[in-house]
């Protein structure tokens, strides 16, 4: 009786670790067929049936992408983008996000409920707007295009507001007996204990920011200014033919993020859990 | 009694109120919410050149109505939405549940399945253009081992929307995944060790007890899905875009949203479209708030 438990025990983990793994090969393909094929020579990527390892490894590829393009240029107004932008949404969403959470002022409540709303309307809806509040103050083609509306998120208020929401208000109270001011209780009190939140916040915006597409593609169409999401599509339309130059683009392009979400798994993961049931 | 003695300490508390909310409201109304004002009034305007407008009252809205192409674009992004959201939902309760039970290996698995979620869509759609390519795709070999002879997927107008989608349910596994991994765990052991007294097998336990105590966190990412399944932009815009001849069997609103504002400079009857889109997804998650209360269980 107890031995076949075990089997048939043994027998449904063999079986979910079948299942899982055939899933995780899908997922992978794409990675390991972009990476392989970024080593490619042109004729091995389009040989029929096709060459799966290439004969030689060679990164020529990598230094044509990153002569054919100012990949460097793409580097930078990604990075400055990202971290102001992330900079920016911690900065404004928390000091609002304390307030909402913990002072109480007239006309709180519409004031939350009127921001909420936004997070119901399509992105789509701002752009034409955004791009005319963009042509009028001259800013296309620049990365204060990319970063200003960037500075702003309801969705980074709202996902702060809950988790201040948890911290215990005695805390607030020492502090206040203490003769700590606002400002003193924000910084002191609330930004210390609230870190897993604005770690949270932080990777999305990471994340967002970084791949983005629509948006750069609109208000930034001169290389200079371009972000690497924007680039790749650029060198899409160049390079149509030459794929393990694209694909070299490609990881290029997407290095940093996978990296990062290396290091920071546990955070991806509580982040989302934050977002996904404490609503 | 207390409140009336702290009265300037109140004062005080509101004056930090405004200034704490201040920046981000008003960077909200500035970029946010007087575009929504403005867009819906866009929606009765008309461009010429120099982004110059004028009001041209319903016009757009006609025009709308007899736009067989964007009529098209919309039924487009429904089929996206029928296939996508589902499968995304179906296939994420699978993965959620397996890595669930106490296997080895979990943080591996959880990494594997989590990062195309990370991965710049521009890139991911580079890759796939390639895996689906008509001539050396690594699909069509894949198939030619079954004497199949596979399609240009991306180009061939019967197969590119469809083609589309496996690729959008690809990414987005990861990120639902991880939200219904974190609503399984809230489940309470107690109702399994109580069905284990009784008897009760894996289907069981996972029909009649893992399920009905999921569906508060399955609504949460069925709303989520649609609603970002209804703006598809990027991997139309890249594995599809605007040369194809598939492209009007593939285009969803959005696409077709962006090449009437930016590339026509129609951007009164874009602004058209955006409006109809928002009115759209307001109707879907209202139907969905109501039909909640057929099938999600709050404990």
């Amino acid at each position: 009786m107890r031995a076949t438990g075990v089997r048939t025990k043994n027998r449904t983990k063999l079986i979910i670790h079948a299942l899982l793994i055939v899933g995780a090969v899908l997922m992978m393909i794409p990675f390991v067929w972009m990476l392989l094929t970024s080593f490619k020579s042109l004729t091995e990527s389009t040989h029929v049936p096709p060459v799966i390892i290439p004969k030689s490894f060679n990164f020529d590829n990598y230094s044509k992408a990153m002569v054919s393009l100012p990949f460097k240029t793409f580097y930078f107004n990604t990075v400055i983008t990202t971290v102001a932008k992330t900079i920016g949404q911690l900065f404004f969403c928390s000091l609002a996000a304390y307030a909402f959470a913990r002072l109480s002022f007239p006309g709180r409540n519409i004031l939350f409920i009127l921001c909420l709303s936004v997070l119901m309307v399509p992105g789509q809806v701002f752009i034409i707007p955004q791009y005319m509040i963009m042509k009028q103050l001259g800013w296309i083609d620049s990365l204060q295009a990319l970063i200003v509306p960037g500075l702003f998120s309801v969705f980074g208020t709202f996902l702060l507001r809950q988790f201040f929401m948890t911290i215990p208000r005695e805390l607030e109270e020492a502090a206040k007996l203490d003769g700590c001011h606002y400002i003193g209780i924000y910084w002191r009190v609330i930004i210390p204990l609230a870190k897993p939140g604005l770690v949270a916040l932080a990777i999305f915006t990471i994340l967002w920011s970084w791949n983005d597409l629509l948006w750069p593609i609109i208000v930034n169409t001169s290389m200079d200014k371009m972000p690497l999401s924007a680039g790749l599509a650029y060198l899409q339309g160049e390079h149509f033919t030459n794929f393990p130059v694209l694909m070299a683009g490609s990881i290029l392009a997407v290095w940093p993020m996978i990296l990062m979400f290396l290091f920071f798994q546990r955070y991806f993961i509580e982040g989302i859990a934050l977002t996904g049931t404490k609503q | 009694m207390m409140k009336r003695r702290l009265s300037p300490m109140k004062t005080q508390e509101w004056l930090w109120g405004y200034i704490f909310v201040a920046p981000l409201i008003l960077g909200i109304a500035v970029f946010y919410m007087w575009p929504v004002i403005q867009t819906f009034y866009f929606s009765f305007t008309e461009w010429g050149a120099f982004n110059k407008y004028s009001w041209s009252g319903l016009k757009n809205y006609e025009r709308l109505l007899q736009d067989k192409v964007l009529w098209g674009a919309f039924r487009n992004t429904l089929v996206f939405v029928v296939w996508s959201v589902p499968l995304t939902v179906i296939f994420s309760i699978i993965v959620a549940a397996l890595l669930n039970q106490k296997v080895r290996g979990l943080t591996i698995y959880r990494t594997l399945y989590f990062l195309p979620v990370v991965t710049m869509p521009a890139a991911v759609s580079i890759v796939w253009k390639w895996l689906y390519n008509g001539d050396y795709g690594f699909i069509n070999y894949i198939l030619s081992f079954f004497h199949i002879q596979g399609p240009t997927w991306l180009s061939d107008p019967k197969f590119a929307l469809y083609a589309v989608i496996v690729v959008a349910v690809w990414m987005a596994i990861g990120n639902n995944m991880i939200i219904l991994l974190s609503g399984l765990q809230g489940i309470s052991s107690s109702y399994y060790e109580a069905a284990e007294l009784d008897g009760a097998g894996p289907f069981y336990k996972f029909f009649n007890i893992t399920l009905p105590l999921l569906t508060p966190t399955i609504f949460f990412v069925m709303v989520m899905q649609l609603i970002s399944a209804f703006q598809m932009f990027d991997l139309i815009f890249m594995m599809i875009g605007d040369k194809s001849i598939a492209i009007e069997s593939a285009q969803t609103v959005v696409f077709i949203f962006y090449k009437y504002a930016f590339l026509d400079n129609a951007k009164g009857y874009a602004s058209t479209i955006a409006i109809v889109l928002l009115v759209v997804i307001l109707i879907i998650t209202a139907i969905q708030m109501r039909l909640q209360k057929k099938w999600v269980h709050y404990e």
